[in-house]
């Protein structure tokens, strides 16, 4: 498998179709199963190339970025900083100084709440999320709220799990201060509608974040089109490595944002009586970031725009159609989040089963399913249900392996008659 | 397959459906909540105690088949005995379900439990069979 060749022929259909070969960890088996992974929103499997280019930058440039004027440094820079113009181009952002590396998604929101958040948003004022989000877009604000003594308000989903946007208007307060909504909600797989939120909130003046974790590897974004103020990331979910993400921000709001964490490579001069901070993205980046990392990150994102986006966003559409109809063949099984717009994941519950045993049972049969409540428990709340099992699929899966999960979810209902 | 049948024992499936001991007691009654946070599972046990003894013992919640069958078949086991046997079963609950050797004096003490052995195949799952009984010790020691 190590030695396939990458079959890289553009645009073409066969490209999307071997994709797969890419994906070392893929090719192995789980209790004798060939793997099937359906845990692609908890992380996706990273291609060759990803590897190959952490690897590279251990096995040869190992070096700390910014500080050296030695060859491996200036080396290590280089390739860290191409990496950063990449996602620039990527998201298509004005700037490099306007990407941001961090842990992922939740450093980036932690981030924008304990610097824009703590010195904008004043006692009394308001910050708009919505029922769907992660608890990573909730938290923050709820440490912010304590800090600031400023409170939550909540945009209401229906039990298709679509956002209810009638009242959009009335929820958009001359308090709210910020607006902080997920793009695709990694429980239900709806695809929120952020185009017309942040039109509305720009409309009163109001900043708006996108948590794109669960949008950025099924489609285009552009950060400019959509002109949103801020969006975060992280890269484990689009084929990169753990442990790095990307916070975009304008570069207007970020100039004024102070620091986040304070250390090396964040300042421009250092005194005992006075410090002055480092220009844009570095005033946000202090220590010694996650070279390797943002390199790999880099890697991903020019494998996956290797691809026609169209391609990848037909295929996935395709598996999202097939696995709708053919999961309704289990008996007793209930899709939860049945949004019109969606991503290719399926969280259902099977009538009397918990999510646990069918997770475990699956796993048997080498099915790889998240089953939990995805940490989303307000979501759980709604639906009045403790958990869900979540399949969760990307570009690389088949039709085949929809099959095979449709096959061993008849046999857990065996175990369970 | 073996391993799932291991696991999925008809005792076990038959005790998901229809839990021995499932509601909650009257007060004065001491009782604990137990919960899960990797899976939301949850649990409210409530127990009567008098001179010592377990008099009574119920428990109630959301669980997969693993917790909801160990809840059931743990209030079958220590009714009837002395508070501190909570802590003793478990121990040696603990013992059998992730231990590599297990010991072999408890099979006698342990009886009905022992089918739970099947779950130290799958260390995913311990904590889904033991949680009923941290749920009883905290029950007791709150006491």
């Amino acid at each position: 498998m190590m030695n396939q060749p990458l079959l890289h022929k553009k645009d073409s259909l066969t490209n999307i179709e071997s994709a797969r070969l890419s994906f070392p960890a893929l090719d192995q088996s789980i209790n004798d199963h060939p793997l099937v992974y359906f845990d692609n929103a908890a992380t996706t499997h990273k291609p060759l190339s990803v590897l190959k280019s952490i690897d590279q930058f251990y096995s040869s440039y190992n070096s700390n970025v910014h500080r050296g004027v030695h060859s491996l440094s200036q080396k290590a820079t280089e390739l860290y900083e191409d990496a950063r113009k990449t996602i620039q181009g990527f998201i298509n952002a004005e700037s490099t100084q306007e990407i941001i590396f961090v842990k992922g998604t939740t450093d980036a929101i932690n981030l924008i709440a304990q610097t824009y958040g703590r010195s904008n948003i004043q006692a009394g004022d308001e910050i708009l999320i919505t029922e769907m989000e992660h608890h990573s877009n909730i938290v923050p604000w709820q440490i912010l709220a304590e800090q600031n003594d400023c409170k939550l308000n909540i945009i209401p989903f229906n039990d298709n799990g679509e956002l209810i946007l009638e009242n959009i208007d009335h929820l958009l307060t001359s308090k709210t201060k910020l607006v902080s909504i997920v793009h695709a909600s990694n429980s239900l797989g709806t695809i929120n509608p952020i185009e017309t939120i942040i039109r509305k909130a720009h409309l009163k003046g109001i900043p708006v974040i996108i948590d794109a974790a669960q949008s950025i590897q099924h489609g285009k974004i552009d950060v400019q089109k959509l002109d949103c103020d801020f969006l975060a990331f992280s890269g484990h979910k689009i084929y990169g490595p753990t442990g790095i993400g990307v916070l975009y921000g304008k570069k207007a709001l970020l100039e004024k944002m102070p620091p986040y964490q304070g250390g090396g490579d964040m300042i421009s001069y250092v005194s005992f009586e006075k410090t002055t901070y480092n220009e844009l993205p570095y005033k946000f980046e202090a220590g010694t970031p996650n070279i390797a990392g943002g390199i790999g990150l880099g890697a991903a994102i020019e494998f996956f725009q290797s691809y026609n986006i169209n391609n990848i966003i037909a295929k996935e559409q395709a598996l999202l159609k097939y696995g709708q109809q053919k999961l309704l063949e289990v008996p007793g099984l209930k899709l939860i989040g049945t949004a019109e717009n969606k991503t290719a994941l399926f969280s259902f519950v099977l009538k009397g089963i918990h999510p646990h045993d069918i997770g475990t049972i699956l796993n048997q049969y080498g099915i790889a399913v998240r089953s939990g409540h995805h940490c989303t428990q307000p979501v759980m709340t709604h639906y009045k249900i403790p958990a869900t099992v979540r399949a969760s699929l990307v570009f690389y899966n088949t039709e085949r392996e929809i099959d095979f999960l449709v096959e061993k979810l008849h046999a857990v209902n065996e175990v369970f008659k | 397959m073996s391993n799932l049948n291991e696991l999925y024992q008809q005792v076990i499936l038959d005790h998901n459906k229809n839990p021995k001991n499932y509601g909650q007691l009257p007060p004065p009654c001491c009782s604990a909540e137990g919960k899960n946070p990797l899976c939301g599972d949850h649990i409210d046990v409530y127990l009567t105690i008098e001179d010592g003894i377990i008099k009574d013992l119920k428990f109630e919640g959301d669980g997969c088949a693993i917790s909801k069958a160990s809840a059931s078949i743990m209030t079958t086991v220590l009714k009837g005995k002395p508070v501190e046997a909570a802590n003793e079963y478990l121990e040696m609950f603990q013992d059998l379900v992730t231990s590599d050797q297990p010991n072999e004096e408890h099979k006698d003490k342990l009886g009905k439990m022992a089918i739970f052995r099947g779950v130290h195949e799958f260390p995913a799952r311990v904590k889904c069979a033991t949680l009923a009984w941290h749920t009883v010790k905290d029950a007791v020691e709150a006491n």
